[in-house]
């Protein structure tokens, strides 16, 4: 099912009567990465296709369009979500944040390092996801059991790496953290 | 080249066997890396498929006036648009040879669809939001057909015939009737009659499995530019940028040097990103409306448009004597291809008795069509299915002889010398080692309690192809060498070839700053698959090393006012009569003594393939009130030659083994009445999670190659074949019943518990 048919009401019809796939648009303000954005929106589009195609934010990927994957998670006031699952509209006042916004100052975030030396990506594609579901359970909880981790990054897929790897990443990722 | 003393790796290394950070991580790890999604071009379009939603069916019209009609949309094209295609071939890796006119036929039907998902047209608008809704304004008229999906069903004389002009290939001979069968191989050595009868003991049982995913994470997307001077080009999430450019170009019948393709990062592949799908149609696209035209899938249609691996059946007898020593083995196989011919049967015939000694043995393989995706290549593909079969028989008789599961392969297992049942000739391989690193680990020997609870152990070959591989450098003055290469990186090779290059020059891994070129930017490389390129393009990086150390002897002999032959190189230090420089400090002085620079390249193509043998321990813990089996433990013990970079073999050997465990306990197509997949989403197929497996423990055998001068074997595939066995043992193990179909999912497992 395309992304149209599974909102039919949003559709906009034309001076003839026929679906005109072009709706008004939203403004919407919004905080990305601690920084203000600003951005106009239909309707019908999610919050992925605002970052990625209007912000340019690339970072989170589309998998699977339907919130089954994971791969296009992003904090929304603190908390991870299917970018695919939210309307852009809904940033409005938020707060946003995405696996650009991890690393600062040059300095890669624990979590970042911590899959680089690890080797806990290897396409690459789940990776962003992966890495802002880890640093939301991180947030919350400093000291997360191997059952914990499993249980958090279950949202997310990866079909390279087993998950071995990703999860020992995370727990180093904690243990730096701790120690800093 | 001298092999000798790399034997049972008593060579020592500096840079291989390290564990860089590989070269793209930081990218990777910040949203940086372009995959071709993240592509935006000036002017771009987007695209969409329309699809079949029937299994089987003529296709009596299209009707795309209205959609044309619509605001903003661009272009619209069927397969009445491919040219006129003869009965050409092209070669497609390990898919093998590829009709062309089905090809096209895949990517865009023409006459009839034969499988739901089946592309029909496709519309390219000026966003994604307009192309969606052309496409559904774009009206087929079909009749529908009878549809057929399991492969036993296809093989019956009165089966939907998918292909009218098919005939059956029986080893060069063709047949008369109309079938479904497209091909039947057998392999054959000894006498199986004679050896059945020196047996005591015979095992004979029947499998099945179920059509399974690659389920990579990113769907399939393309990008095509057809320019006004006629050059094509493409970007694309390939395993392969040539052999893209070979099919878009004979698919479209413009020469190769009018097309360059692009490959851009690759979100996983495992086989399904060899063939085309959307790229030759994105191109037809572009060249209607003038514009770049994006075209992706949707996770449905990547279920449902584009390769799984097949669903089988399998029969599998295997005699051994009193003393475990296994006199004859007979297996006949029939795995499905889709809806069109040429699918893995071979590889499968080749691999369900590569593990152990068969004296006498036949194989008979039967490639099947049916009302699926035609599939592709997945991981090691045709052989977990030849596993699956072949390595339960073996617990079997290993059960029945009251032998250890391991001193039973042990006395049989493959070696230097073992002929293949298909042919060839074991040169040293490393299955020995690692059943006795099964034997000694820890995972082995510990003790296993427990209600419903159950220990298994399966072994699993794969090849590793060669083919031919290109690459080329520049030594930059500050001692970096910059590498292009043409194999598209999908895990990590980058860094896995870049380390050959580097310990050839005695310099460190990131003293290489590798990058996958384009097709006009670097040699012939065949595809990322096979398991080949840390051994093939590996292999290239290691002559190319060659070449550049050739080279900056000269350039030190010319600065040292010597004869080349003077200068000496240990471990990336030129010397010559006393004077000495490294590398970087010899690489430093080229410009300024006005030097020629260092350029140097290697081009390779091995032939023949090498060997990978695994095998895996698995604990399981199966819930008599659901049919729910946990893994408690999971244990991947392999020979990877030489590991060039430890943790991204570990991390095949981990991926592959919970693929195969997805592969085991869930995944498969379900399909209706009507021959339609009903699960055709992540949350209804059920791949792994991170909560449904443990750590997979991994023990790595290093047996060195004999034809390659790091004794590099490939390590990709190999994780997957042993899996589903290994799993199946284990829950016989834990309950006494065996399961003989994939997946051993609960409803299946918990049904045989009740009734048991």
């Amino acid at each position: 099912m395309g992304r149209l048919e599974a909102y039919p009401t949003l559709l906009q019809t034309n001076h003839l009567g026929q679906a005109n796939p072009v709706a008004k648009k939203t403004h919407v303000s919004t905080t990305v990465n601690n920084e203000p954005a600003e951005f106009l929106c239909e309707p019908r589009e999610s919050l992925l296709e605002v970052l990625r195609d209007t912000l340019k934010l690339t970072g989170a990927k589309e998998g699977c369009n339907n919130g089954n994957c994971g791969a296009c998670t992003v904090l929304l006031n603190d908390v991870p979500v299917n970018s695919c699952l939210v309307l852009g509209v809904e940033a409005e006042g938020a707060s946003i944040e995405t696996v650009e916004g991890m690393a600062c100052e040059g300095h890669l975030h624990p979590l970042q390092q911590c899959f680089l030396e690890g080797a806990a990506l290897q396409c690459g594609i789940c990776t962003p996801g992966f890495l802002v579901t880890a640093k939301a359970l991180l947030d919350k909880n400093p000291t997360p059991s191997e059952h914990d981790i499993r249980f958090n990054l279950a949202n997310n897929l990866c079909r390279c790496t087993g998950y071995d790897k990703i999860v020992k990443a995370v727990q180093e990722a904690a243990k730096e953290l701790a120690a800093k | 080249m001298s092999t000798e003393d790399l034997y049972l790796g008593k060579k020592s290394y500096s840079v291989l066997g390290q564990r860089p950070v590989r070269h793209d991580g930081a990218d990777k790890v910040t949203g940086k890396a372009v995959y071709t999604s993240d592509l935006q071009l000036p002017n771009m379009a987007q695209g969409r498929i329309i699809r079949s939603p029937h299994a089987h069916a003529k296709i009596k019209s299209i009707y795309t006036a209205a959609a044309l009609k619509l605001p903003g949309v661009l272009a619209v094209v069927t397969g009445e648009d491919w040219p006129n295609l003869e009965e050409k071939f092209a070669i497609m890796g390990e898919a093998g040879a590829v009709n062309l006119h089905h090809l096209a036929n895949n990517c865009l039907a023409k006459g009839k669809v034969v499988y739901k998902g089946h592309a029909v047209a496709a519309v390219a608008a000026t966003t994604l939001a307009i192309a969606e809704e052309a496409a559904r304004l774009i009206k087929v008229e079909y009749e529908i057909l009878p549809s057929v999906t399991w492969v036993l069903d296809a093989m019956k004389p009165d089966a939907p015939i998918l292909l009218p002009s098919l005939r059956t290939d029986s080893m060069g001979k063709k047949g008369t009737e109309p079938t479904n069968i497209a091909t039947h191989i057998q392999f054959e050595q000894g006498n199986i009659a004679e050896g059945f009868k020196q047996a005591d003991v015979i095992v004979e049982r029947e499998f099945r499995t179920a059509s399974v995913h690659q389920g990579y994470i990113e769907p399939h997307v393309s990008v095509a530019l057809w320019n006004e001077d006629n050059r094509l080009k493409i970007w694309t999430s390939t395993q392969g940028s040539f052999n893209c450019r070979q099919q878009v170009s004979e698919l479209l019948q413009v020469p190769v040097s009018q097309v360059v393709v692009v490959p851009c990062e690759i979100g996983g592949g495992f086989g399904g990103k060899i063939t085309v799908y959307l790229e030759p149609v994105a191109a037809l696209l572009s060249r209607r409306c003038g514009r770049p035209v994006k075209l992706s899938m949707q996770r449905n249609e990547v279920f449902e448009g584009t390769g799984p691996t097949p669903g089988s059946y399998a029969k599998v007898k295997i005699g051994v004597k009193k003393d475990g020593t296994i006199t004859a083995g007979e297996a006949w196989l029939a795995y499905d291809c889709g809806a069109f011919p040429g699918g893995v049967i071979g590889p499968g015939a080749m691999c369900v008795f590569s593990c152990y000694e068969f004296p006498n043995a036949k194989v008979d393989g039967y490639d099947v069509l049916d009302n699926k995706p035609h599939t592709q290549a997945y991981r090691a593909p045709g052989a977990t299915q030849a596993a699956f079969a072949c390595e339960q028989v073996i617990d079997e008789l290993a059960a029945k002889l009251k032998m250890d599961p391991i001193e039973f392969r042990l006395k049989n297992a493959a070696k230097e010398g073992t002929r293949r049942v298909d042919g060839p000739v074991y040169p040293r391989v490393g299955f020995i080692e690692t059943l006795k690193a099964a034997q000694n680990s820890d995972h082995w020997k510990s003790k296993l309690t427990g209600k419903n609870r159950g220990r298994g152990i399966a072994s699993g070959f794969w090849f590793n192809i060669g083919g031919a591989s290109s690459c080329s450098a520049s030594v930059n003055d500050d001692g970096s060498v910059t590498l292009v290469e043409g194999s598209t990186d999908i895990g990590g090779t980058r860094t896995s070839v870049a380390m050959q290059l580097a310990e050839t020059l005695g310099i460190t891994a990131q003293d290489v700053r590798p990058q996958v070129g384009d097709t006009d930017s670097v040699g012939y490389t065949f595809l990322t698959g096979g398991s080949r390129v840390t051994f093939a393009t590996g292999l290239a990086a290691y002559k190319l090393g060659l070449d550049l150390q050739e080279q900056m002897k000269q350039r030190a002999a010319a600065l040292w006012d010597v004869e080349s032959a003077a200068v000496k190189v240990e471990n990336g230090k030129y010397s010559s009569n006393g004077k000495s420089l490294t590398f970087k400090e010899l690489a430093g002085k080229i410009p300024g003594a006005k030097l020629d620079p260092v350029v140097g390249r290697a081009s390779v193509s091995p032939e023949g393939s090498t060997n990978g043998f695994g095998t895996h321990i698995c604990d399981v813990e199966v819930d008599p009130e659901t049919g729910k089996v946990t893994i408690l433990r999971y244990t991947a013990i392999q020979d990877a030659g030489k590991a060039v970079h430890p943790s991204y073999v570990e991390g095949q050997m981990q991926g592959g083994s919970v693929q195969g465990i997805g592969w085991a306990l869930n995944e498969e197509y379900f399909f209706d009445d009507q021959s339609r997949m009903k699960n055709a989403s992540f949350l209804d197929y059920r791949m792994p999670t991170s909560l449904d497996v443990p750590m997979i423990e991994t023990i790595i055998v290093e047996v060195p190659n004999p034809s390659h001068p790091f004794g590099v074997r490939g390590v990709g595939e190999t994780p997957i074949v042993p899996p589903p066995a290994t799993v199946a043992n284990a829950i016989h193990a834990a309950t006494g019943l065996r399961f003989t179909e994939l997946p051993m999912s609960p409803p299946k497992v918990w049904k045989a518990l009740s009734t048991k």
